[in-house]
């Protein structure tokens, strides 16, 4: 468990990123929390040479609404996504999911940028980021572009993000009247990736979906978005016949890897089951 | 003041047996000042780290260590060669096998030890280790115990061929470790062959780790002007270990300082005698400076001593009134690659013999034989005394068995075959002689705590209804426990009786030092052990220092695991205080002109029968210890006991879990779970509850979640936290405790020991509640442990 030896920096500007990104290229890797990097470090199946941490790039925090959208600095920490005022008021699923993170003290240091960055499907945020309709703001040499999350995500451990580049700031639509959202995650213990889960935006209107969004986490390379699942449920009221078709249209979506959490078909049963739970739960908090 | 109110002043600032202490140990603990082995730091210390086999069978055709040593910072690269001019390649297991200190040509199971590189430091010693290059020809590997016993099975031992007896009998395959047996066998069978109801189970308990939070590790530092070494090492029996290294080393065991610092949780992990210790202390010698080894967490879950693994096959007898005629086991235990069980010499299955349990069984007969398997060396006992958990968990998951075979009620079977107040001491078929036991108002104040019959009640109606989304299921155990270890006429570690000591010394202001041969690994010896020396001879306890775990200063003794230290070093502490207290009789009849018959014994004082006023305290008689004794008394108040019960202590409980468990995720919640423990007399009640909080959440971590699988590769899976379930408290139920108190007939004070009791009767509580969850569809048994995917897969199966 000791890492191999590898040079540490601590830019304070984002240029300064940007400029260490440009001179180490493949030898690099950003440190935004660690909770991923840091094991694999000491495990030895990551080596970078060269880790530059984002902490102190001040310009890569904060939580701010900006005309109808919600922006979220990239090295905001779980910990803030939980206690921010912003958030409650706008995006309680956000909250809702930080909280299913691991443990506090990892959520003191992980931040969204980094979990979303990883491309691990293990991780939560991808999913909700999907259902909620986030665009992430990329920024290298060349300045910003804007990518959806529906198109961020190519493959495990592989994302649209291209060397040299920074993952800066997450930009989530406030939802509408009448939106309920949730995360539903079955995981076996505090601290483990979710065996299956789902994050589920609804909207409600005269007691029929108008609108949804269903994404699953960790049955598959990448989190996925069920558009069939969540197309199934439009125009329709949510009762137990329209969740378990969704759930049916969500699981056939599904291509989970084995392991010790359980085999292709328990996966895909609890993806059903994660997003029937899911459904109900965000019923319930329409608002 | 008024005479009851100065007693019970008195009496509190005893702090005796009975009385909820705070932990003395607590306070440098939950600030951070413990001093535990990795604290250590000695001048011009090094570290090493090992090199471990990335298969689990191979031939290794050459270790070339040029390159790491070369690596600027290293200091040594130990392999099996440089060990052999020592004799130190291989050392004796506590089971009478040998196992590989470094791989000598071969390695039998993956994370085995090839080499040891010792550097300035820690990081340093990473790096090298990855420039050792090891040419290994990988050979077939054989995980499955069963497929190890097939005529063409790997050959996993080739050190051991052309050996048909081993340590424990004839082997009769190259892959057999020992067939171990007892009870009548003739009379078991005829009473199956005469019986009216019959029933067999088979049931796997899964290969777990105790997975102490302080990992395994030592520093050696070897006095090459006085000869002397000094080992601080995570032990559980520091002078055990001190006699292993001397037999092994050939250094006398007065050169020899092995000392146990602050140990961070135990659990039969910290037991036996790794490798890496040994490799430490060679490197100490050779090198001249003090050398320091810890494990990683996965080295600590993946090569330092499992528990369990055993295949159980029971059978029970019965009438039709489910009155139990005969017991019947054979068992397959999976020992690993090297046979390197922690058990009593004489006993290759531990006390698995305790298996008839809490009830009047008249026949039973044993079968246990034990396997070698490309899997790491181990078998000890996880919070448990040897085998106990085994084999309270086999007849407490027959007895249910037995139940639904009859249509019997779970409790009520119980109730037929308890064995009765009157019979005590009872003779059990397997030879073991219960002390004593009272299991029917256990069981039934249990019963009426949880209103079980509104219990059963409601599964019935949820069975009714198939639209319930949750099974329910009722689990019972009314165990019994065999701890003490033991007898020295039939318990014995390497030829040393499992004797446990005691010395204490009274200082001349009246306070005291007493030593033990026993070892803390947070069971709170410091407090309790005070507590006994307080009742028994009148210091109070807080002006008592209790020290354990260095063996330049503590008497001999086995150590503390099994539940031994209370019923064992326990025993000595009272009878040693006791001796102070009658030489202070003789000390304080001096001072008061009477004769010591005049005297009685009062809390901290002598006084004069019919003259309460002429009395001596312990204070005052300390200070005339050193003064004024009798003519013909040697001076000073200091007294040594070494005890050899006489028997085992047999602590006992009855447990009632409740679960919920979801039909279509198979969640299981733990809704209830009541848990009354019966450990004779009870010296810290709040200890007492600690300890059994302890060990139902190390129950329910191995019912619900731990185990150790293999792949066919022989790939040791889930050998990280991430898989390894070590419950948080977001998972552990709330647990309710209750207690009778039945006091144990032949140890001084009448205690039992209790630390272990929670862990072995909770696990098949679990058990029974799962498979009763299941039960109205069929379901007999399935196997631990109790994951949602698991319990899925049995719902699957069942078409829920």
């Amino acid at each position: 468990m000791i890492p191999s030896p590898f040079e540490y920096h601590a830019p304070t500007a984002l240029p300064d990123v940007i400029a260490l990104l440009s001179q180490y290229g493949d030898e690099a890797k950003l440190l935004a929390g660690g909770h991923s990097l840091l094991p694999m470090m000491k495990l030895r199946f990551a080596a970078p040479g060269h880790l530059i941490d984002l902490r102190k790039v001040a310009e890569l925090k904060g939580i701010s609404v900006v005309g109808s959208q919600l922006h979220i600095g990239a090295m905001t920490t779980e910990n803030e996504l939980i206690f921010s005022k912003l958030v409650a008021e706008h995006l309680p699923l956000l909250a809702e999911v930080a909280r299913q993170i691991a443990d506090p003290q990892v959520r003191y240091k992980g931040t969204i940028g980094g979990d979303i960055s990883h491309g691990d499907p293990g991780n939560d945020h991808p999913a909700v980021m999907m259902a909620m309709d986030a665009t992430f703001v990329l920024t290298g040499a060349n300045g910003e572009r804007l990518v959806k999350a529906t198109e961020f995500f190519h493959g495990m451990y592989d994302t649209a993000l291209t060397p040299g580049e920074v993952m800066t700031q997450i930009r989530i639509p406030i939802p509408a009247a009448g939106t309920g959202s949730s995360y539903a995650k079955l995981k076996r213990k505090t601290g483990d990736y979710a065996t299956a889960a789902a994050a589920v935006v609804i909207r409600l209107q005269a007691g029929l979906c108008t609108q949804a969004r269903i994404a699953l986490t960790n049955v598959g390379p990448t989190a996925l978005f069920a558009g069939d699942a969540a197309a199934s449920l439009i125009g329709k009221p949510i009762d137990d016949v329209t969740i378990t078709q969704a759930a049916n249209l969500a699981m056939a979506i599904c291509e989970p890897a084995p392991d010790l959490r359980g085999d292709e078909a328990y996966k895909t049963a609890m993806a059903g089951q994660m997003v029937e739970r899911a459904l109900r739960l965000a019923v319930a908090h329409v608002k | 003041m008024d005479q009851n109110v100065e007693n019970h002043e008195r009496l509190e600032k005893l702090e005796g047996i009975g009385c909820s202490r705070k932990r003395r140990e607590d306070p440098r603990f939950i600030q951070g000042k413990g001093n535990y082995v990795d604290d250590i730091k000695l001048p011009g210390m090094l570290f090493a780290v090992m090199v471990r086999s990335p298969y689990a069978h191979a031939k290794i055709k050459s270790i070339d260590t040029t390159k790491a040593k070369a690596h600027p910072g290293v200091h040594a690269v130990l392999t099996a060669d440089d060990l052999k001019p020592l004799k130190l390649h291989w050392m004796p297991t506590l089971a009478g096998d040998v196992q590989a200190v470094l791989a000598d040509g071969y390695v039998s199971f993956q994370n085995q030890e090839v080499a040891f590189v010792v550097a300035d430091d820690r990081y340093v010693a990473a790096d090298a280790a990855e420039l050792v290059e090891v040419d290994y020809e990988e050979l077939p590997v054989v995980v499955d115990p069963f497929k190890a016993l097939l005529p063409d099975a790997p050959v996993i031992r080739p050190d051991l061929d052309g050996k048909n007896v081993g340590a424990h009998g004839a082997r009769k395959h190259h892959n057999h470790i020992f067939n171990w047996q007892i009870g009548d066998k003739d009379k078991t069978d005829r009473a199956f062959s005469d019986a009216e109801v019959t029933v067999a189970q088979d049931m796997h308990y899964p290969r777990v780790h105790p997975c102490p939070l302080e990992t395994c590790g030592s520093v050696a530092s070897y006095d090459a002007i006085r000869g002397d070494l000094t080992v601080w090492i995570t032990s559980q029996a520091p002078h055990v270990v001190r006699t292993v290294v001397g037999l092994l080393s050939s250094i006398p065991e007065s050169k020899i300082r092995i000392i146990s610092p602050d140990i961070g949780g135990g659990f039969g992990n910290k037991v036996g005698v790794y490798p890496g210790y040994v490799c430490a202390i060679v490197a100490s010698i050779v090198l001249g400076r003090p050398v320091k080894w810890i494990e990683s967490r996965s080295e600590n879950l993946t090569t330092t001593a499992f528990a369990r693994d055993y295949w159980m096959s029971g059978e029970l007898a019965a009438d039709k009134s489910g009155k139990i005629k005969a017991l019947r086991v054979n068992v397959t235990a999976d020992h690993g690659a090297f046979d390197a069980c922690a058990d009593p010499t004489k006993w290759p299955a531990g006390m698995f013999h305790v298996c008839t349990g809490s009830y009047d069984i008249p026949n039973a007969h044993v079968s246990v034989d034990g396997v070698y398997t490309n899997k790491f060396p181990g078998g000890v006992s996880y919070r448990c005394s040897f085998r106990v958990t085994e084999a309270v968990y086999l007849v407490e998951r027959m007895i249910d068995v037995l139940a639904q075979k009859l249509n019997i009620d779970k409790a009520e079977i119980r109730k037929r075959n308890f064995i009765k107040y009157e019979q005590f001491p009872y003779l059990t078929p397997l030879g073991l002689e219960f002390d004593s036991g009272n299991y029917m108002p256990a069981l039934e104040k249990v019963l009426e705590a949880v209103d079980y019959n509104a219990l059963r009640a409601e599964q019935a109606q949820k069975r009714a209804d198939p639209t319930c989304p949750t099974l329910m299921g009722i689990g019972i155990t009314t165990f019994t426990e065999i701890v003490g270890a033991g007898p020295s006429k039939s318990c014995d570690i390497l030829g040393i009786g499992m004797f446990d000591s005691c010395e204490i010394r009274v200082h001349p202001d009246g306070s005291a030092i007493a030593r033990m041969g026993t070892i803390s690994q947070g069971q709170g010896h410091q407090t309790t052990y005070a507590q006994i020396i307080a009742s028994e001879s009148g210091i109070a306890a807080s002006q008592i220092a209790v020290e354990e775990g260095d063996t330049s200063t503590a008497p001999y003794g086995l150590g503390t695991y099994g539940s031994r230290s209370t019923p064992v070093a326990g025993a000595a502490v009272a009878r040693a205080s006791r001796k102070i207290r009658e030489k202070a009789r003789k000390i304080a009849a001096h001072l008061l002109e009477v004769s010591p018959d005049d005297l009685e014994f009062d809390l901290d004082q002598f006084k004069v029968k019919g003259d309460p006023a002429k009395a001596k305290t312990m204070k005052e008689i300390a200070w005339a210890a050193y003064n004024n004794v009798p003519d013909g008394m040697e001076m000073g108040l200091e007294a040594v006991d070494y005890y050899d019960p006489p028997n085992f202590t047999f602590p006992f409980g009855a447990y009632l879990c409740v679960v919920d468990v979801h039909k279509k995720t198979g969640e299981t919640k733990v809704r209830r779970f009541y848990a009354l423990d019966d450990c004779g007399t009870r010296i810290n009640p709040m200890i007492i509850e600690g300890q059994i909080h302890g060990g139902l959440t190390e129950g329910f971590a191995v019912a619900m979640g731990q185990e150790l699988p293999y792949d066919e590769q022989g790939n040791v899976l889930g050998g990280t936290l991430m898989d390894y379930f070590l419950p948080t408290s977001m998972e552990t139920p709330h647990w309710e405790t209750d207690f009778t108190v039945t006091p144990s007939p032949h140890h001084p004070i009448g205690a039992k020991g209790v630390a272990e009791s929670p862990h072995v009767g909770s696990i098949p509580c679990f058990s029974n509640a799962m498979v009763d969850a299941f039960a109205h569809l069929g379901t007999t048994h399935f196997n631990m442990p109790y994951n949602s995917y698991r319990v899925w897969q049995h719902a699957k199966s069942l078409g829920l």
